[in-house]
């Protein structure tokens, strides 16, 4: 009996690690080659421990562009432009989220149940199915390559709205009626009692919305034609568009790197959040 | 849906409201209904003229061979996208669920992908599978596989199919895994006391409680396939060679935005919608009925 809980256990820890190392093979090969020189890489097939131009290849990259593929410009004004979107995503999701679920749960307004749907047929009409039509409607408002035209268009979120109506309905009645009897008007109510009993699903949402904020593709590869304005995933397109040339891998590697780092910094750092946000906003 | 005691501002919650509303009426409808509107019309490339054809543009879309490949492409790509990263992510649940020690360790290593953007995830295996210089490629050759995506469609097809089920895999393992925590012990215990063997148990008792969650998956993990992995497509084969991986989202954006095909590019976008909304529709009744259960 000993012996076969043993192998089972054998097997379980295995397929785990062979898992992970699937997982994570990728990425590693990623490092390695960000720390190599393009030589080094070329010389097929490359290395499989990290090189001695780790340094050199981020300095790089942050500081002076990709050596091929014409004006692209540094990374380091690509991972500002990300962080500027996602953080303006983020919050601009969770801010007019929670007022408008805060609306429709505690006030009562003719076109309640109309502005609620209005907001719930937006989880129908995601941005693939509109590229055109929402690029001309952003090129007419001015805000091509502008970080408002980035953010904007993406903010408007059925699921935040959800989860928030949600979360206002489970709040027991007593707390609004006490808010009521020491006098405090609806702004008041929200701001010192549902802001902060809403912590942890603001953290949850944070998690979620920021990841995907960051990994936003579509969106800024149509709108953003100037280098200046490139978030690091369009960054890291434009580098491989190189033609004929071989393309600078020790710099994009070093990128993809980069841009790796805080979307999956924030899920390790915040995991608990992190699965919280994602089964409560999907279901 | 409501508390039964409210505020009785007039004008409040309407500013409330307001920016949500704002947003959603410019970037939502508005687009939407222009979309709607220029599918029934034709527009020359220039944009100069156009005139209204009504339905011309749908029925040019469905005698297209090229948009039935797209069609067929999306339908092989989602469904082994999702088949894939069901099975594996089940599978590696399966085991995580029976760590006792160290399994928050083995959850978080599986699960930080999921944070990788789509267009990187891309880009990793696009440096793997490189024709010239990726690793992957040079082992497949020695192993005298013919490897060259960019000329060879159902290469190409393969491999954004593993980069998608790579990608999706940590988000399938969690669920699961989820769904695993929430079945009671007692419950497999009991079986395992009647004398049930591993795989009997998992079959007859933890698969069907498995189920709402295993439906669950499969909707998201379709619209997953379906749009999310835009980026993939777009990093590594650019819809090639000769459309083999040329799924209907990319094909809307290649269309419109590279091809200046206003019309069909909208008539595209418009059956993508329907699409959504099916799916949408299927996620919503079946969540109800769970409720109900």
């Amino acid at each position: 009996m000993l012996g076969k809980s043993w192998r089972i256990r054998l097997i379980t820890h295995g397929v785990l690690l062979l898992g992970i190392l699937i997982v994570a093979f990728p990425i590693y090969m990623t490092f390695v080659a960000s720390s190599h020189t393009m030589g080094e890489i070329m010389n097929v097939p490359m290395p499989a421990v990290p090189g001695t131009h780790l340094v050199d290849n981020y300095w790089r990259a942050i500081v002076e562009g990709p050596a091929t593929g014409g004006q692209i410009g540094p990374v380091g004004r690509m991972l500002f432009n990300s962080l500027v979107m996602a953080l303006g995503i983020t919050i601009g999701k969770i801010a007019i989220s929670i007022l408008s679920a805060y609306a429709i749960v505690y006030f009562d307004f003719p076109f309640r149940m109309g502005f609620f749907w209005m907001i719930f047929i937006t989880l129908m009409l995601p941005v693939e199915v509109r590229i055109i039509p929402t690029y001309q409607v952003i090129a007419s408002l001015h805000m091509l390559d502008s970080y408002s035209g980035l953010i904007l268009p993406l903010i408007a979120s059925a699921t935040a709205t959800f989860l928030f109506r949600q979360f206002f309905l489970t709040v027991p009645e007593e707390v609004f009626h006490a808010a009521r009897i020491d006098g405090a008007g609806p702004l008041r109510f929200f701001w010192d009692i549902l802001l902060p009993l809403s912590r942890t699903n603001i953290a949850a949402l944070f998690v979620i919305l920021f990841i995907y904020g960051w990994n936003q593709y579509l969106w800024p590869l149509l709108i953003t034609t100037h280098q200046n304005m490139y978030t690091v995933l369009i960054g890291i397109n434009r580098m491989l568009a190189v033609g004929d040339e071989q393309a600078d891998w020790p710099v994009i590697m070093a990128t993809a790197m980069l841009a790796m780092l805080p979307p999956v910094i924030v899920v390790v750092l915040m995991q608990r959040y992190f699965v919280k946000g994602l089964t409560e906003t999907e279901k | 849906m409501q508390k039964r005691s409210l505020f009785t501002n007039k004008l409040l919650p309407y500013l409330l409201v307001a920016p949500q509303i704002t947003i959603t009426i410019v970037f939502f409808f508005w687009p939407a209904s222009v979309a709607m509107y220029q599918s029934m019309e034709s527009q020359n490339p220039f944009g100069l003229q156009s005139r209204f054809v009504w339905f011309d543009n749908f029925v040019d879309l469905f005698k297209s061979p090229n948009y039935l490949q797209s069609f067929w492409v999306t339908a092989v790509f989602s469904a082994a996208v999702a088949i894939f990263s069901l099975l594996i992510g089940l599978y590696l649940a399966v085991q995580a669920d029976r760590v006792v020690r160290w399994g928050v360790v083995y959850n978080t290593l599986l699960i930080w992908p999921y944070a990788v953007a789509s267009a990187v995830a891309g880009v990793l295996w696009l440096f793997l599978f490189n024709p010239t210089l990726g690793v992957l490629a040079y082992g497949l050759r020695q192993m005298g596989v013919d490897w060259n995506y960019l000329l060879d469609g159902n290469q190409a097809l393969g491999l954004v199919t593993m980069i998608a089920t790579w990608h999706r895999i940590p988000y399938n393992f969690l669920f699961f895994l989820a769904g695993l925590q929430s079945i009671p012990r007692g419950l497999v215990e009991a079986a395992s006391i009647d004398g049930a063997g591993l795989f009997r148990r998992f079959w007859d008792i933890v698969f069907p409680l498995l189920m709402p969650t295993t439906f669950f998956l499969i909707v998201v993990d379709m619209v997953y396939a379906f749009f999310d992995t835009f980026a993939i497509i777009h990093q590594v084969t650019q819809g090639g060679p000769a459309g083999a991986t040329n799924i209907l989202v990319y094909k809307v954006y290649a269309d419109g935005f590279l091809g200046m095909n206003i019309g069909s590019s909208a008539a595209q976008s418009v059956v993508l919608m329907v699409i959504v909304i099916g799916l949408t529709v299927i996620q919503f009744r079946y969540i109800e009925r769970k409720v109900h259960y």
